[in-house]
């Protein structure tokens, strides 16, 4: 099985399971993600360690274009801090019937998972992702746009993700749909994810590209925070991301700056709320039939 | 009776209508119904109350006044509860903006609280006249995510399955599209022949729609006997009747002067706007997923995809049309491929259902000597069986967009697995969604009965729509 179980060790041995724990949080998750430039040099083992100093390590990797992931060349003046970690993508989950932080190894407290982070691909990626690196890297140089706007690069079940920090991402966008190289023409889907209470940076946005001219597709994945929920609008770039904003809008209240128009659109004008919203219940009422009553399916027991 | 009210706005005089109460409407924005002209500015009015009302805001002020009318969401030329706003000018529509949602059913939100097996009822019904497709994008993510090979078998069923379902919902949207523009006969028709599709697919998966048929892994179970011949027999229905489509529609000039250069929306737009399916083919690029991407095998069969340039409505019904061929074309292979028998589910426990099923006194269910052996002899085969059924099985934690054509264009399913027995985010890329936003740019400036014509050519469904 792909990816089954990705870097759990690194993670897990973080002490502090709860996911409110943000500072732990933070902490591996920058070390699941050493940035763009990294790859090429450290081996999935010592990812943990590559966080500890980002500025320092990375900015001499980074100034190494020759085996360079995608690191744009005009990266010598170091590594800023300004390729922010990708958050974690996955909650933490806990054993059946509410086991919380025991050292129980019986069976149910094994089902502790720690949340998953996906690995940073290593370059070579295999495949056509190598050549596409390689052109976005140039691309990127000729419009002067720093490495750091591609934060992580990882490779999972055939598909290509670029992690993109918001402020970055529009550029990127022209950058990956006019390049005669990328011509991703097409942004086929846009959707929210929302990765759960206590995850750091939980809402995600997620581009699914396509390129019509040399059918690929890649995905962009934009974090933010709920506190600050703002991304910056594709409409300028891909008119069709119009709907697509307006329903991530509408399902996860995420800002779009720049938006024509950001209402919502599937829910009624004047509703409260983003349904698809982790912390958002799915109601539902219970229904009663020969006198037992079962409970909507958000208040069953759960197995899983 | 209560009367249709004015009121004066920086956009200029804006009448509220809210049905009964059109004609008085009319005569007071001095609208002559004898003639069928807006009269000159200063006429007061022609009915019984305009002149007498004395009131300046009735006063008739001339023929620039725009009517913003709703059609929908219970109207029956808008391809179910879609709501359309359109600001006219005389008959030609100056604005067009349309109102979705009024079908959204939560589908995306109640996958994340059921197991992956049952997400596949929920996704069957989002497009309600394409479920094969939604059952098999959704299927083959999952299967991505769990790294999983599918069977041959069950890939051919698949295939069968949908180019099943890509007749029936272009032999909808002729129907609907027919009915929309008066003609009566092509939704007698379609419907007729839909009618034979949706017998075929109640054979072959038991139900007529939203089968739930394709499950992660492979399919529900292998085809009932006869099937074949069903499938045959079903081609040879669709061959001698579609010649019909073309004698009823394809030259008739009613037809083609509702259609030919109706709802145009050349490539530049096409491409602006994400559109697929066949709009976009319409406009000249032959961008069909089976082709360009293929899935499902679909590298294997021989069949064409048709391509237009005109750009209009009746480019868009000669591809769906050709499209029904080349459909059969491929189920006439996929029959050939059955022949071979095989397993039409993953060979993995840890997946697939753990029993076979078989026909009892009271219906499908599990065999009796699969009962009889895990009641009776097997601890760990119930205690499996009750895991799987129950709790379901778990996807590895990551993320998967896996696109196919469906008969409106790119189907996307971008999945999100937390490492549980549930999704963490399922969404569906519909091509009705997206196609639906070019309808401002087919519809403005046209008049109003183009309209129709032009959203019939999107074919939206609003369950997909929706979601």
């Amino acid at each position: 099985m792909t990816g089954g179980e990705p870097p759990r060790d690194d993670a897990g041995s973080g002490t502090d399971p709860a996911p409110g724990g943000t500072s732990g949080q933070t902490t591996s998750g920058g070390g699941g993600f050493s940035s763009v430039d990294s790859p090429a040099e450290s081996p999935k083992g010592t990812t943990g360690d590559a966080s500890a100093g980002p500025e320092g390590s990375e900015g001499a990797q980074g100034s190494d274009t020759a085996g360079r992931a995608l690191a744009a060349p005009t990266a010598p003046d170091g590594r800023r801090s300004a390729g922010p970690p990708v958050p974690v993508t996955g909650t933490e989950r806990h054993g059946m019937f509410g086991q919380h932080g025991s050292g129980d190894t019986s069976g149910y407290g094994g089902l502790i998972t720690a949340p998953y982070v996906p690995v940073p691909a290593e370059r070579p990626y295999g495949g056509w992702f190598d050549d596409l690196a390689d052109r976005l890297a140039d691309a990127m140089a000729a419009r002067s746009i720093p490495g750091s706007a591609i934060s992580q690069v990882s490779v999972e079940h055939g598909e290509i993700t670029l992690a993109v920090p918001r402020e970055h991402l529009v550029s990127l966008l022209w950058t990956l749909r006019d390049d005669p190289g990328l011509r991703f023409e097409l942004a086929s889907s846009i959707s929210g994810v929302d990765y759960g209470i206590g995850v750091p940076r939980r809402l995600h946005v997620v581009y699914e590209l396509t390129s019509m001219t040399w059918r690929r597709r890649i995905r962009l994945e934009v974090a933010v925070d709920v506190d600050d929920a703002t991304v910056p609008s594709a409409v300028g770039v891909y008119p069709t991301a119009d709907w697509h904003e307006r329903e991530i809008w509408d399902m996860f209240g995420i800002v779009f700056s720049g938006h024509p128009g950001l209402t919502r659109i599937l829910m009624p004008d004047d509703w409260d709320g983003h349904p698809q919203r982790k912390d958002y219940p799915l109601g539902g009422i219970p229904v009663e039939y020969k006198g037992a009553e079962i409970p909507p399916p958000d208040e069953r027991r759960r197995y899983g | 009776m209560t009367r249709a009210r004015s009121t004066r706005t920086t956009e200029g005089r804006v009448f509220t209508v809210t049905g009964g109460d059109w004609d008085e409407m009319l005569s007071e924005a001095g609208f002559d119904g004898g003639t069928g002209r807006l009269v000159d500015e200063g006429f007061s009015g022609t009915g019984p109350d305009a002149g007498a009302s004395g009131d300046e805001e009735f006063a008739g002020d001339g023929g620039d006044d725009r009517i913003i009318i709703n059609m929908g969401p219970q109207h029956p030329s808008t391809h179910g509860v879609l709501r359309l706003i359109l600001e006219l000018e005389g008959e030609t529509v100056v604005r067009a903006r349309s109102v979705i949602g009024y079908l959204h059913t939560g589908i995306e939100k109640s996958c994340e609280f059921r197991t992956w097996t049952q997400g596949v009822t929920f996704v069957t019904r989002a497009d309600y006249l394409s479920p094969a497709f939604n059952e098999t994008v959704y299927c083959m993510t999952v299967e991505r995510l769990l790294g999983l090979q599918v069977p041959a078998r069950a890939e051919v069923i698949r295939v069968l399955l949908m180019e099943l379902t890509r007749i029936s919902s272009h032999l909808v949207a002729l129907a609907t599209g027919g009915m929309e523009l008066g003609a009566l006969t092509a939704m007698t028709a379609g419907f007729r022949e839909r009618e034979e599709a949706l017998h075929l697919m109640e054979y072959l998966t038991g139900l007529r729609m939203n089968m739930a048929f394709v499950r992660p892994g492979g399919v529900a179970q292998d085809l009932p006997d006869g099937a074949l011949e069903h499938i045959r027999g079903f081609i040879d229905v669709m061959d001698s009747r579609l010649p019909e489509y073309d004698a009823l529609l394809t030259g008739q000039p009613i037809w083609k002067r509702r259609m030919v250069g109706v709802g145009v929306l050349p490539l530049e737009g096409c491409m602006q706007l994400g559109i697929t399916g066949p709009i976009l083919r319409s406009a000249g690029l032959a961008w069909d997923l089976r082709k360009t991407m293929p899935y499902c095998g679909y590298e294997t069969y021989d069949f064409d995809v048709p391509v237009a340039t005109e750009a209009d409505c009746y480019a868009r019904f000669r591809l769906r049309l050709e499209e029904i061929h080349q459909s059969l074309r491929i189920m006439r292979q996929t029959v050939d491929r059955l022949a071979e028998p095989g397993p039409v589910m993953v060979d993995d426990p840890k997946v697939a259902w753990p029993a076979q099923l078989s026909i009892g006194g009271d219906g499908m269910g599990n065999s009796l000597e699969y009962i009889r052996r895990i009641m009776g002899q097997s601890m760990e085969s119930l205690i499996h069986h009750f895991k799987l059924v129950t709790e379901g099985f778990s996807v590895p934690p990551g993320q998967a967009y896996v696109a196919i054509e469906n008969p409106r264009g790119e189907l996307g399913a971008h999945l999100v697995s937390g490492g549980g027995t549930r999704p963490l985010r399922v969404h569906l890329r519909d091509p009705g969604f997206v196609n639906l936003q070019a309808m401002p740019a087919m519809a403005e400036g046209s008049l109003i009965a183009d309209v129709v014509a032009a959203v019939a050519s999107i074919d939206p469904v609003m369950g997909g729509v929706d979601r």
